[in-house]
Protein backbone atom coordinates (compact mmCIF):
# COMPACT_ATOMS: atom_id res chain seq x y z
CA UNK A 1 0.00 0.00 0.00
CA UNK A 2 1.41 3.35 -0.82
CA UNK A 3 1.48 6.73 1.26
CA UNK A 4 -1.70 7.86 -0.78
CA UNK A 5 -4.05 5.11 0.19
CA UNK A 6 -3.52 5.74 3.62
CA UNK A 7 -3.61 9.36 3.31
CA UNK A 8 -7.37 8.74 1.85
CA UNK A 9 -7.38 11.56 -0.20
CA UNK A 10 -6.32 14.20 3.34
CA UNK A 11 -9.25 12.32 5.26
CA UNK A 12 -7.70 9.50 6.89
CA UNK A 13 -8.21 10.72 10.40
CA UNK A 14 -12.19 10.52 9.60
CA UNK A 15 -12.01 7.08 7.45
CA UNK A 16 -9.82 4.82 9.36
CA UNK A 17 -11.13 5.30 12.87
CA UNK A 18 -14.64 4.63 11.41
CA UNK A 19 -13.37 1.13 10.62
CA UNK A 20 -11.18 0.38 13.24
CA UNK A 21 -13.96 1.60 15.65
CA UNK A 22 -16.62 -0.89 13.78
CA UNK A 23 -14.00 -3.93 14.05
CA UNK A 24 -12.72 -2.82 17.76
CA UNK A 25 -16.83 -2.87 18.86
CA UNK A 26 -17.59 -6.02 17.31
CA UNK A 27 -14.62 -7.66 18.26
CA UNK A 28 -14.92 -6.96 21.75
CA UNK A 29 -18.40 -7.77 21.56
CA UNK A 30 -17.69 -11.36 19.86
CA UNK A 31 -15.52 -11.88 22.71
CA UNK A 32 -17.71 -10.81 25.59
CA UNK A 33 -20.29 -12.91 24.16
CA UNK A 34 -17.71 -16.09 23.41
CA UNK A 35 -16.69 -15.47 27.52
CA UNK A 36 -20.30 -15.22 28.93
CA UNK A 37 -21.24 -18.56 26.86
CA UNK A 38 -18.59 -20.76 28.58
CA UNK A 39 -19.18 -19.31 31.96
CA UNK A 40 -22.46 -20.06 31.81
CA UNK A 41 -21.96 -23.81 30.03
CA UNK A 42 -18.89 -23.93 32.75
CA UNK A 43 -21.59 -23.00 35.42
CA UNK A 44 -24.35 -25.37 34.17
CA UNK A 45 -21.91 -28.35 34.40
CA UNK A 46 -20.49 -27.63 37.71
CA UNK A 47 -24.29 -27.86 39.13
CA UNK A 48 -25.08 -30.83 37.26
CA UNK A 49 -21.43 -32.44 38.67
CA UNK A 50 -22.22 -31.69 42.34
CA UNK A 51 -26.01 -31.93 42.41
CA UNK A 52 -28.10 -35.10 42.62
CA UNK A 53 -30.68 -35.36 40.44
CA UNK A 54 -31.66 -34.21 36.81
CA UNK A 55 -29.84 -36.79 34.14
CA UNK A 56 -26.92 -34.64 31.98
CA UNK A 57 -28.60 -32.20 29.59
CA UNK A 58 -27.65 -31.87 26.01
CA UNK A 59 -25.61 -29.00 26.27
CA UNK A 60 -22.18 -29.08 24.27
CA UNK B 1 -44.46 -29.20 -3.74
CA UNK B 2 -43.85 -26.19 -1.13
CA UNK B 3 -46.83 -26.84 0.95
CA UNK B 4 -47.27 -28.05 4.07
CA UNK B 5 -48.65 -31.83 4.68
CA UNK B 6 -52.60 -31.23 5.06
CA UNK B 7 -53.11 -30.84 9.22
CA UNK B 8 -49.80 -30.35 10.04
CA UNK B 9 -49.72 -26.49 10.98
CA UNK B 10 -46.43 -24.52 9.32
CA UNK B 11 -45.77 -23.34 12.61
CA UNK B 12 -44.80 -26.91 14.36
CA UNK B 13 -41.60 -27.10 12.62
CA UNK B 14 -40.26 -24.29 13.87
CA UNK B 15 -41.79 -24.95 17.45
CA UNK B 16 -39.84 -27.99 17.84
CA UNK B 17 -36.77 -25.92 17.23
CA UNK B 18 -38.36 -23.54 19.74
CA UNK B 19 -37.21 -26.34 22.14
CA UNK B 20 -34.52 -25.10 24.00
CA UNK B 21 -32.93 -28.40 23.88
CA UNK B 22 -32.99 -29.10 20.23
CA UNK B 23 -32.12 -25.21 19.45
CA UNK B 24 -28.71 -25.84 21.21
CA UNK B 25 -28.08 -28.62 19.22
CA UNK B 26 -29.45 -26.99 15.98
CA UNK B 27 -27.79 -23.84 16.70
CA UNK B 28 -24.47 -25.84 18.16
CA UNK B 29 -24.03 -26.93 14.47
CA UNK B 30 -24.76 -23.56 12.49
CA UNK B 31 -23.03 -21.42 14.62
CA UNK B 32 -19.43 -22.11 13.23
CA UNK B 33 -21.00 -21.79 9.74
CA UNK B 34 -22.63 -18.97 10.78
CA UNK B 35 -19.46 -17.37 12.41
CA UNK B 36 -17.28 -18.14 9.09
CA UNK B 37 -19.36 -16.42 6.68
CA UNK B 38 -20.17 -13.37 8.76
CA UNK B 39 -16.28 -13.05 9.07
CA UNK B 40 -15.53 -13.52 5.06
CA UNK B 41 -18.23 -11.57 3.63
CA UNK B 42 -17.20 -8.60 6.28
CA UNK B 43 -13.28 -8.79 5.55
CA UNK B 44 -13.92 -9.36 2.06
CA UNK B 45 -16.79 -6.50 1.75
CA UNK B 46 -14.47 -3.86 3.82
CA UNK B 47 -11.47 -4.90 2.11
CA UNK B 48 -13.35 -4.26 -1.48
CA UNK B 49 -14.65 -0.89 -0.25
CA UNK B 50 -11.36 0.06 1.30
CA UNK B 51 -8.95 -0.69 -1.76
CA UNK B 52 -10.74 -1.51 -4.79
CA UNK B 53 -14.13 0.80 -4.52
CA UNK B 54 -13.67 3.89 -6.75
CA UNK B 55 -13.93 7.56 -4.54
CA UNK B 56 -17.11 9.62 -5.07
CA UNK B 57 -16.48 12.40 -7.22
CA UNK B 58 -17.83 14.74 -4.30
CA UNK B 59 -17.04 13.19 -1.35
CA UNK B 60 -13.55 11.77 -2.16
CA UNK B 61 -12.10 9.08 -0.04
CA UNK B 62 -14.84 10.25 2.95
CA UNK B 63 -17.23 7.73 0.51
CA UNK B 64 -15.48 4.75 1.85
CA UNK B 65 -16.88 5.39 5.89
CA UNK B 66 -20.37 4.49 4.36
CA UNK B 67 -19.47 0.79 3.80
CA UNK B 68 -19.55 0.56 7.31
CA UNK B 69 -21.85 3.11 8.31
CA UNK B 70 -24.83 1.77 6.05
CA UNK B 71 -24.71 -1.47 6.59
CA UNK B 72 -24.79 -0.74 10.70
CA UNK B 73 -27.41 1.56 10.05
CA UNK B 74 -29.48 -1.81 8.25
CA UNK B 75 -28.26 -4.00 11.16
CA UNK B 76 -29.34 -1.20 13.66
CA UNK B 77 -32.70 -1.87 12.37
CA UNK B 78 -32.85 -5.06 11.32
CA UNK B 79 -31.84 -5.87 14.92
CA UNK B 80 -34.56 -3.50 16.60
CA UNK B 81 -37.06 -5.31 14.24
CA UNK B 82 -35.66 -9.07 15.40
CA UNK B 83 -36.24 -7.60 19.00
CA UNK B 84 -39.56 -6.68 18.23
CA UNK B 85 -41.18 -9.94 16.91
CA UNK B 86 -38.97 -11.69 19.51
CA UNK B 87 -40.69 -9.90 22.24
CA UNK B 88 -44.09 -10.00 20.48
CA UNK B 89 -43.55 -13.73 20.22
CA UNK B 90 -42.82 -13.99 24.07
CA UNK B 91 -45.49 -11.32 25.06
CA UNK B 92 -48.41 -13.71 23.43
CA UNK B 93 -47.16 -17.31 23.30
CA UNK B 94 -45.23 -16.52 26.65
CA UNK B 95 -42.71 -18.47 25.10
CA UNK B 96 -39.08 -18.80 27.27
CA UNK B 97 -37.26 -19.06 24.05
CA UNK B 98 -37.95 -15.55 22.36
CA UNK B 99 -37.66 -13.84 25.75
CA UNK B 100 -34.09 -15.36 26.19
CA UNK B 101 -33.99 -14.28 22.46
CA UNK B 102 -34.87 -10.48 22.75
CA UNK B 103 -32.11 -10.60 25.57
CA UNK B 104 -29.69 -12.01 23.56
CA UNK B 105 -30.59 -9.32 20.53
CA UNK B 106 -30.40 -6.13 22.11
CA UNK B 107 -26.92 -6.23 23.35
CA UNK B 108 -26.16 -6.65 19.31
CA UNK B 109 -28.38 -4.26 17.89
CA UNK B 110 -27.05 -1.68 20.27
CA UNK B 111 -23.29 -2.46 19.26
CA UNK B 112 -24.29 -2.13 15.78
CA UNK B 113 -25.91 1.21 16.38
CA UNK B 114 -23.47 2.83 18.22
CA UNK B 115 -20.77 1.94 15.30
CA UNK B 116 -23.98 3.62 12.67
CA UNK B 117 -23.70 6.65 15.25
CA UNK B 118 -19.60 7.04 15.45
CA UNK B 119 -19.19 6.32 11.91
CA UNK B 120 -21.86 8.87 10.81
CA UNK B 121 -20.58 11.47 12.95
CA UNK B 122 -16.92 10.75 11.68
CA UNK B 123 -18.36 11.30 8.25
CA UNK B 124 -20.45 14.09 8.93
CA UNK B 125 -17.68 15.92 10.29
CA UNK B 126 -15.84 16.40 6.70
CA UNK B 127 -18.97 16.36 4.53
CA UNK B 128 -21.63 18.50 6.60
CA UNK B 129 -18.84 20.59 8.71
CA UNK B 130 -20.35 18.86 12.07
CA UNK B 131 -20.33 15.88 14.34
CA UNK B 132 -23.95 16.13 15.02
CA UNK B 133 -27.16 17.88 14.58
CA UNK B 134 -30.35 17.32 15.88
CA UNK B 135 -32.48 16.59 12.68
CA UNK B 136 -34.84 13.84 12.19
CA UNK B 137 -32.74 11.09 10.82
CA UNK B 138 -30.08 11.25 13.60
CA UNK B 139 -32.16 11.71 16.51
CA UNK B 140 -34.20 9.21 15.67
CA UNK B 141 -31.61 6.53 15.43
CA UNK B 142 -29.96 8.04 18.83
CA UNK B 143 -33.41 7.36 20.27
CA UNK B 144 -32.98 3.94 19.00
CA UNK B 145 -30.02 3.32 20.40
CA UNK B 146 -31.51 4.80 23.61
CA UNK B 147 -34.55 1.81 23.75
CA UNK B 148 -31.83 -0.64 22.92
CA UNK B 149 -29.78 0.58 26.27
CA UNK B 150 -33.59 0.65 28.12
CA UNK B 151 -34.36 -2.56 27.29
CA UNK B 152 -31.04 -3.79 28.24
CA UNK B 153 -31.57 -1.85 31.75
CA UNK B 154 -34.73 -3.43 31.94
CA UNK B 155 -33.90 -6.73 31.52
CA UNK B 156 -31.22 -6.79 33.95
CA UNK B 157 -33.20 -5.09 36.68
CA UNK B 158 -34.89 -7.95 38.20
CA UNK B 159 -32.75 -10.57 39.86
CA UNK B 160 -35.32 -13.44 37.90
CA UNK B 161 -34.69 -12.53 34.12
CA UNK B 162 -38.25 -14.08 33.19
CA UNK B 163 -40.01 -11.81 35.34
CA UNK B 164 -38.02 -8.94 33.50
CA UNK B 165 -39.30 -10.33 30.24
CA UNK B 166 -42.75 -8.84 30.30
CA UNK B 167 -41.41 -5.07 30.72
CA UNK B 168 -39.07 -5.25 28.19
CA UNK B 169 -40.90 -7.01 25.74
CA UNK B 170 -43.35 -3.93 25.55
CA UNK B 171 -41.08 -1.51 25.37
CA UNK B 172 -39.40 -2.88 22.78
CA UNK B 173 -42.73 -2.97 21.08
CA UNK B 174 -43.86 0.40 22.16
CA UNK B 175 -40.04 1.06 20.58
CA UNK B 176 -40.91 -0.09 17.18
CA UNK B 177 -42.78 2.70 16.39
CA UNK B 178 -39.69 4.16 16.20
CA UNK B 179 -38.56 2.21 12.93
CA UNK B 180 -40.62 3.88 10.74
CA UNK B 181 -39.76 7.23 11.60
CA UNK B 182 -36.46 6.25 11.21
CA UNK B 183 -37.00 4.66 7.59
CA UNK B 184 -39.15 7.80 6.60
CA UNK B 185 -37.36 10.69 8.69
CA UNK B 186 -35.10 11.71 5.25
CA UNK B 187 -38.55 11.91 3.20
CA UNK B 188 -40.82 13.42 6.17
CA UNK B 189 -38.24 16.52 7.37
CA UNK B 190 -35.91 18.42 5.99
CA UNK B 191 -32.51 16.58 7.06
CA UNK B 192 -29.00 17.14 6.15
CA UNK B 193 -28.95 13.03 6.04
CA UNK B 194 -29.31 11.89 2.27
CA UNK B 195 -32.09 10.02 1.17
CA UNK B 196 -32.86 6.54 0.07
CA UNK B 197 -30.23 5.54 -2.36
CA UNK B 198 -30.59 1.37 -2.09
CA UNK B 199 -33.55 0.90 -1.59
CA UNK B 200 -35.61 2.68 -4.28
CA UNK B 201 -38.46 1.86 -6.05
CA UNK B 202 -36.83 2.52 -8.95
CA UNK B 203 -33.29 1.65 -9.97
CA UNK B 204 -30.55 2.20 -6.84
CA UNK B 205 -29.18 5.36 -7.10
CA UNK B 206 -25.67 4.36 -6.65
CA UNK B 207 -23.02 3.13 -8.44
CA UNK B 208 -22.64 -0.85 -9.36
CA UNK B 209 -19.16 -0.36 -8.21
CA UNK B 210 -20.20 1.12 -4.59
CA UNK B 211 -23.24 -1.24 -4.63
CA UNK B 212 -21.11 -4.34 -4.77
CA UNK B 213 -19.09 -4.17 -1.32
CA UNK B 214 -21.68 -2.38 -0.21
CA UNK B 215 -23.79 -5.17 -0.44
CA UNK B 216 -21.21 -8.11 0.34
CA UNK B 217 -20.92 -6.08 3.89
CA UNK B 218 -24.29 -5.87 4.43
CA UNK B 219 -24.53 -9.62 3.99
CA UNK B 220 -21.52 -10.37 6.31
CA UNK B 221 -22.71 -8.01 9.03
CA UNK B 222 -26.24 -9.99 8.93
CA UNK B 223 -24.28 -13.44 9.51
CA UNK B 224 -22.16 -11.37 12.09
CA UNK B 225 -24.97 -10.43 13.47
CA UNK B 226 -26.94 -13.75 13.67
CA UNK B 227 -23.58 -15.67 15.00
CA UNK B 228 -23.37 -13.18 17.95
CA UNK B 229 -27.38 -13.03 19.04
CA UNK B 230 -27.09 -17.32 18.59
CA UNK B 231 -24.38 -17.41 20.20
CA UNK B 232 -26.27 -15.06 23.53
CA UNK B 233 -29.42 -16.93 23.03
CA UNK B 234 -27.30 -20.07 23.81
CA UNK B 235 -25.78 -18.43 27.00
CA UNK B 236 -29.13 -17.17 27.95
CA UNK B 237 -30.33 -20.80 27.43
CA UNK B 238 -27.67 -22.11 29.44
CA UNK B 239 -27.92 -19.76 32.38
CA UNK B 240 -31.78 -20.30 32.52
CA UNK B 241 -31.00 -24.40 32.69
CA UNK B 242 -28.78 -23.37 35.57
CA UNK B 243 -31.28 -21.70 37.59
CA UNK B 244 -33.97 -24.12 37.15
CA UNK B 245 -31.23 -26.84 38.36
CA UNK B 246 -30.45 -24.88 41.54
CA UNK B 247 -34.09 -24.21 42.40
CA UNK B 248 -35.25 -27.10 41.49
CA UNK B 249 -32.37 -28.80 44.37
CA UNK B 250 -33.50 -25.70 46.44
CA UNK B 251 -37.16 -27.32 46.47
CA UNK B 252 -35.82 -30.61 47.87
CA UNK B 253 -34.11 -29.98 51.00
CA UNK B 254 -32.42 -32.65 52.33
CA UNK B 255 -34.76 -35.32 51.44
CA UNK B 256 -32.94 -38.44 52.40
CA UNK B 257 -35.27 -40.42 49.91
CA UNK B 258 -34.36 -38.61 46.88
CA UNK B 259 -32.32 -41.42 44.63
CA UNK B 260 -28.73 -39.88 44.68
CA UNK B 261 -27.09 -42.67 42.10
CA UNK B 262 -23.98 -41.31 43.19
Amino acid sequence: MDASFWAMGGHAAFVWPSYAIAVGLLVALAVASWRGYLAARREVARIEAEGPRRRRGGSQ
Amino acid sequence: MDGTPAGKPRGSALHRFANPGRFLRFSGAVLPWVAAAGLALSVTGLWWGLVHAPRDWQQGDTVRIMFVHVPAAWMAMGGYLGLAIASFVGLVWRHPLADIAARAIAPVGAVFTAICLITGSLWGKPMWGTWWVWDARLTSVLVLFFLYLGHIALSNAFDDPDRAARPAAILALIGAVNLPIIKFSVDWWNTLHQPASVTRLDAPGIHIDILQPLLVTGAGFLFVFAALALIRTRTGILERRARALMAARAAEPATPAAPVPV
